[in-house]
């Protein structure tokens, strides 16, 4: 297993938003995050990857493998796209900076500076961090904003190629992937609901 | 025996402070009114100075309360930090005004005792000048729980400017006494340790100081009892927006 | 960690780093005060040392809020967090690049500056040594500072607020060395109160930034 959640509720602004999650994520899986706006799948993918403690429960997976990708993309508009890339790659461990830059077609961009880039293409940049990373398990909220479909399609072949690989992922997302191999998780039905008056810090965040 | 930590429980803490708070203020009071009138007018003048020496009566309780506030706060933010106990950490963000006006007390009676001595309204007198930088922590401190919105992230932000700005605010004392006498050289001016007060000074002075913590204790636990209430209160809106 | 190093100063370096801003407002206080206490030249002279440490105290504070508010903004904080970098050394590291865009090249200035204010020929050596010890303990508090207030919009006077008093022991001593060495006394001493402060917080402080920096990403 690369990542196990047991039973865990997770808050956002100290107010419980989810609660009872449990899932397992196996080498080579992928798991969809769906669910309407504010339900919670952002506090999820955050508590997961280590970013804020869980309200209850616990989430086992190994630090050194995960790694997240949230909305803003962490892209230093100064720094040139291979920069950009470089750095995290330094930060990560060294991943192969041409292969991520390939797998997203940044190559013809990899001198341009960042801020001069579209939002398509800054969206694939912070995906191609992914690449370089080189860590086990992904932890995406909605990673195709702004991505057209010929990008979109990059991702997919992008997340194929790492759950081939033996990595795993969980995607908070909207759209249809096309994975036919990606189990699926609601979260709907884990909204947290308001507990009973009795214990006193309930009552009192 | 019912430990201490029950009163972690913001409830019981509630119940506890209300049966405690009539006594304590009304022995506060008590000490205070006995303590002020019997220094001020029942004591004979000092026969170097005069009947300004009489301001000691507010000034040394408002100092000692202002570094014991201080130290309150400090030990609340560190039972925060370790057990999380809501009570503690609101306790501390309570005593904070109450320590800053103790400050400011010490600083205005500072200047006043000093004034017909020095002849200037304000000297940088290492004494008076740790107290107003200490000022400066307690705002410091005050502005920062203001300033963040969620209620365990200010808890947890100001316990560590608290623990933080402990060792800094030493190390100022320290840094004042270097800056204005030499590290060495002993205290030049009275202002400091108060040189052998007779007893008909000492007795009035106790009562005073006994006024003082009482007070503090009083003011502390009733503003306590108001942050719970306004904690409580988010909690219960937040409850009606998650539906 | 060199890469977070490296990454940073070349930020700082390139458009809109803010390089140039904190000498710039040094000049500018350094030159304002002459016309705030009259042109007298044996008042500067004695008022140099101090009023050189506290326009350079100043234009440190002002690039603080620089040191996170731009990755947070970006969402980089929260990539770094989850990267194997642990916070203690990004604290660490924010401060030292602080000081090698701000204080480091305040220091240099100063030695120029001190002319303006006709410092004594004898008051350059204390000044340059007490600024070189001190300028990094700064920027170690300031970035503790700045790990506070992250979370908080426009923070910056709040962030002041919390960082002067922070400040005060530090520019005491460093003030009082850089000024008995221009009056030619000995300044051993509050040059090495000012050294043991320096390190002492180097070593201690980053621990609190890095806790403050992972309760505001919560």
């Amino acid at each position: 297993m690369l990542l196990t959640a047991q039973n865990i509720s997770v808050a956002r602004g100290g107010i419980a938003v989810l609660e009872g999650v449990t899932l397992a994520l196996a080498t080579g899986q992928a798991v969809v995050l769906r669910g309407p706006n504010g339900a919670g799948k952002t506090t999820l993918l955050r508590t997961l990857a280590g970013l804020q403690p869980p309200l209850k429960g616990t989430v086992e997976a190994d630090e050194a493998a995960l790694v997240y990708a949230g909305h803003a993309d962490g892209i230093k508009g100064a720094l040139s796209v291979h920069e950009n890339l470089g750095f995290w790659a330094s930060i990560f461990g060294g991943g192969d900076v041409d292969a991520a830059l390939a797998a997203y077609s940044l190559a013809p961009l990899a001198d341009r500076p960042a801020a001069a880039l579209s939002a398509g293409q800054k969206r694939r940049l912070g995906l191609a961090r992914l690449i370089v990373a080189r860590r086990a398990v992904w932890l995406l909220d909605e990673p195709t904003v702004s991505l057209d479909t010929a990008a979109t399609a990059m991702f997919v072949a992008a997340l194929r190629a790492h759950l081939a690989g033996g990595g795993g992922a969980i995607i908070a997302t909207h759209i249809e992937l096309g994975l036919n191999e990606a189990g699926t998780l609601d979260v709907g039905p884990y909204k947290a609901r308001a507990a009973a008056f009795d214990d006193f810090d309930e009552a009192f965040l | 025996m019912a430990s201490l930590w029950e009163y972690a429980n913001p409830r019981k803490f509630i119940t506890t402070s209300n049966r405690v708070l009539p006594w304590v203020g009304a022995l506060a009071l008590t000490s205070l009114s006995i303590g002020l009138v019997w220094g001020f007018f029942f004591t004979p003048e000092d026969y170097r100075q005069g009947a300004s020496v009489k301001i000691i009566y507010l000034h040394v309780p408002a100092a000692l309360m202002a570094i014991n506030a201080w130290l309150m706060m400090l030990v609340g933010s560190l039972i925060w930090l370790v057990r999380r106990h809501h009570v503690s950490a609101l306790a501390a963000r309570a005593a904070a005004p109450v320590g800053a006006v103790m400050t400011v007390i010490a600083l205005v009676t500072g200047a006043l005792w000093g004034q017909p001595i020095w002849g200037t309204w304000w000297v940088w007198d290492p004494r008076l000048t740790s107290f107003l930088i200490l000022f400066l922590f307690y705002l410091g401190y005050m502005a920062l729980w203001s300033a963040v919105e969620d209620g365990d992230t200010a808890a947890d932000l100001t316990s560590v400017l608290c623990l933080v700005g402990s060792v800094f605010a030493l190390l100022s004392r320290y840094a004042v006494l270097f800056w204005n006498q030499g590290l060495h050289q002993g205290a030049s001016l009275s202002l400091d340790k108060e040189e052998n007060v007779a007893d008909v000074f000492y007795l009035p002075l106790l009562v005073c100081i006994a006024g003082f913590v009482l007070l503090f204790v009083a003011l502390v636990l009733l503003r306590t009892q108001t942050e719970i209430r306004a904690r409580r209160m988010r909690a219960l809106l937040a409850r009606e927006r998650m539906g | 960690m060199i890469a977070l190093l490296i990454r940073d100063l070349r930020l700082a370096v390139r458009a809109g780093g803010g390089l140039g801003l904190g000498l710039a407002f040094f000049l500018i206080v350094v030159v304002l005060v002459p016309f705030a206490v009259g042109p007298r030249a044996d008042l500067h002279r004695v008022i140099a040392p101090g009023v050189l440490w506290l326009g350079a105290l100043l234009a440190c504070l002002l690039s603080l809020d620089r040191i996170f508010a731009l990755d947070h903004e970006d969402g980089s904080l929260d990539l770094l967090a989850t990267a194997p970098l642990p916070l203690e050394a990004l604290t660490a590291i924010k401060a030292l690049a602080h000081w090698l865009t701000t204080g480091l090249p305040l220091v240099l200035a100063a030695s120029v500056l001190a002319i303006l204010m006709n410092l004594p020929a004898q008051g350059y050596v204390p000044l340059f040594a007490s600024l070189v010890l001190g300028t990094p303990a700064l920027s170690v508090i300031g970035t503790f500072g700045a790990a506070l207030t992250v979370g908080v919009r426009r923070g910056g006077l709040l962030m002041s607020l919390l960082v002067l008093p922070l400040y005060v022991p530090t520019l005491i001593f460093g003030a009082e060395a850089a000024r008995r060495g221009a009056e030619g006394l000995p300044y051993a001493t509050p040059l090495m109160m000012l050294a043991g402060i320096t390190f002492a917080v180097i070593a201690l402080l980053p621990f609190a930034s890095a806790a403050v920096v992972r309760v505001n990403l919560r």
